[in-house]
């Protein structure tokens, strides 16, 4: 987030596009409702009509993948009536003249025939964000798991530029993260290109700090992306593969060609706290130790770097994570030996300057920093590029909006889109052994709208067969009218239902490689009634 | 009787609540919000409320486990790091670094993924790391 938190309850507007706040972010989507009552406007634009949209200003609710046209078409009006930040275009940013040329085709009544979203709501959608500074926007996955999720995020980054939303408080550019370590694990060079802090492998300085820091010489080639290691598996370049705390088999796209892979690796070494969908085909498994049995930090979704603290003496014979790692690395004979995780954590501030080199445990407390924090007297940074963007100039960049990757056709005539739900979590690993959670809701469902279930003569809770080009599934009819006509939801969480056997792995960014979960085509059949 | 309260964080998605984790006579009984965190200021979700239960199932693993001949066999933590070291060091040997891949985890602390990236980049020598950020 280039803001934080707290901030959302100043904003004048609130406009959420692609996340689905209530149900996977349920304590910022109570923030949303503090900026509502304090007489934020607030909108909403997702396939689905979410529970947010019933409070919303406006609620629209465009086709799959077509957030780029939609943002285009908001970012016409504005421009039109004069809406945009002038003073602040003229002195923060570049590329207003490239961006201004493209989006001028994008009018109210074309964009109307891309997204479905009537011409007079993107006018008002265009009014209410520019017209009630400071404004935030709020994206998940709605926005960046998409062919085009690149183009999705920029063209967020370019609304909030164009009204002048970012480096001011209660304003900018908000991914909600989706795991609880996913900032920290990026920070931390968790990623095939940088090391900790961002920094790259291919930059030769770089690369020699780290190379005498840890008295081994480097690779200086950028890695490959899971995507890139799935491929290399099956052209039997990629021999052997250590996971973790992830379940690939239920969270990667699809499914039956991952399956494939991991049958083909050599070795396969899985560290996690159940015997996961995935640790059930390693060849050896680490028992690691949960959140409540080690120290350590995680770095949430504004950047604020908080403190576990060790509630509980590790269950059965497991390991934190930390020491099996030192462990593994020790027998290959890397000897790694630090006392506690503060040891580890002094480690990166000394390689991770500028984000953490301020932190320390005893400074975190319970409220923790957010970074960037340089310095030991550094208050922490609530929102970012303040005075001038990171890179110095706000760039905006002129996109020209793309189809997804699957439309509907006759042979698979419905657009299915995935995600989660309230009381359950991803793959669900953790959530389905909860009992209290498993108890809200057991098994996977297919989300209809009614006029398509009168179509096929489907009733609630009749067993369905949902077929893609990748494979199929069965999971009953749950009939709802808070999705479009010819859009069907299937949520994620459930092993024996995967929604991962019918997405793409073909279909992905070309620059992140990140897969176009949000859409894919299919087909539905009815298998038996209720 | 023994009864601690344990300030820690919520490890579901990535906003970050302040919980309080309830230890009874050394056993995980609770989840509690946190009352003065700047995050959630005293609230949960349902996931929330309920954390420690997938901490305390009883389908935790408890030891490391081996496969020979396709079944699971528990092993010591020196058996099994033994086995894992062996491997990869051969396949290195005989394939090169490249041919290993890490995939860190947006699960496990800050302090976790920066071993596992340098125990891919230092011990086996090669930038692929990456985790689930894209899914």
């Amino acid at each position: 987030m280039t803001n934080s938190i707290g901030e959302i309850e100043d904003a004048g507007c609130v406009f959420i596009i692609g996340s689905n706040t209530t149900a996977c972010h349920p304590l910022i989507a109570s923030r949303v409702y503090k900026a509502k009552e304090k007489g934020a406007r607030l909108i909403i634009a997702d396939p689905r009509r979410i529970q947010l949209s019933r409070f919303a200003d406006l609620a629209v609710t465009h086709r799959l993948g077509t957030d780029v046209a939609l943002l285009n078409g908001m970012m016409n009006v504005i421009l039109r009536n004069g809406w945009h930040a002038k003073d602040y275009i003229e002195k923060r940013t570049e590329g207003f003249d490239d961006l201004t040329k493209t989006v001028e085709s994008y009018t109210p009544e074309r964009v109307e025939i891309i997204t479905g979203v009537p011409a007079g709501d993107i006018e008002r959608m265009a009014e209410l964000y520019s017209r009630n500074s400071p404004a935030a926007i709020l994206y998940t996955m709605g926005i960046t798991q998409h062919a085009t999720g690149v183009d999705n995020v920029k063209s967020c980054a370019n609304l909030a530029m164009l009204c002048g939303n970012v480096g001011v408080p209660s304003s900018g550019v908000n991914p909600l993260r989706g795991q609880n370590n996913v900032q920290g694990a990026c920070d931390m060079g968790g990623l095939p290109n940088v090391f900790p802090g961002y920094q790259a492998v291919t930059d030769p300085n770089i690369n020699e700090t780290f190379s005498k820091a840890w008295g081994k010489d480097l690779p200086k080639h950028i890695g490959m992306t899971i995507p890139d290691m799935v491929s290399a598996i099956l052209d039997g370049k990629l021999k052997a593969l250590y996971v973790i705390g992830e379940n690939p088999k239920m969270s990667e796209p699809d499914r039956i060609h991952l399956d494939h892979a991991l049958k083909k690796l050599d070795f396969l070494l899985v560290q996690d706290l159940f015997l996961s969908e995935t640790a059930q085909v390693a060849d050896v498994v680490f028992a690691a130790a949960s959140v409540a049995e080690k120290d350590g930090t995680f770095t949430n979704t504004e950047r604020r770097c908080l403190r576990i603290n060790k509630a509980i003496e590790p269950i059965g014979g497991t390991l934190p994570d930390w020491e099996i790692i030192c462990r593994l690395s020790s027998a290959m004979g890397y000897p790694m030996e630090y006392e506690s995780p503060e040891a580890i954590f002094e480690e990166v501030r000394r390689l991770a300057p500028r984000l953490y080199g301020g932190m320390t445990y005893e400074r975190l407390g319970i409220n923790g920093l957010m970074w960037p924090c340089p310095t030991t007297d550094h208050p922490g940074t609530p929102y970012v590029h303040k005075d001038a963007f990171a890179r110095g100039k706000g760039k905006f960049h002129a996109i020209e909006y793309l189809a997804p990757v699957e439309v509907p056709d006759d042979e698979y005539p419905f657009s299915l889109t995935t995600g989660r739900m309230f009381c359950h979590y991803h793959s669900g690993t953790m959530t389905r052994v909860s009992p209290h959670l498993d108890a809200e809701q057991r098994r996977g469902y297919v989300d209809i709208h009614p006029s398509d279930a009168e179509k096929i003569g489907v009733k609630n809770g009749d067993m369905l067969l949902v077929s893609s080009r990748r494979g199929q599934i069965e999971a009953p009819a749950r009939i709802r009218d808070n999705i479009n006509p010819g859009t069907v939801f299937v949520p994620m969480h459930f092993g024996g239902r995967p929604a991962n056997v019918l997405t793409s792995s073909k279909a992905f960014d070309p620059i992140v490689k990140i897969p176009e979960f949000k859409v894919s085509a299919v087909k539905i059949e009815k298998l038996q009634e209720a | 009787m023994d009864y601690k309260i344990i300030p820690s964080v919520c490890s579901y998605c990535g906003t970050g609540c302040g919980v309080l984790f309830k230890v009874l006579n050394g056993r995980l009984v609770g989840t509690l919000p946190n009352k003065t965190h700047p995050v959630n200021q005293g609230k949960l979700c349902i996931k929330g409320w309920n954390l420690h239960e997938y901490i305390t199932s009883c389908l935790r693993l408890t030891s490391p486990l081996v496969k020979v001949k396709g079944r699971f066999h528990k092993a010591t933590w020196d058996e099994a790091i033994q086995v894992a070291a062996d491997h990869f060091t051969s396949i290195v040997d005989k394939y090169g670094p490249d041919s290993v891949g890490v995939l860190v985890s947006a699960k496990m602390t800050n302090e976790e993924n920066f071993l596992a990236q340098k125990f891919a980049r230092a011990v086996i020598g090669t930038n692929n790391v990456d985790h689930c950020a894209r899914l």
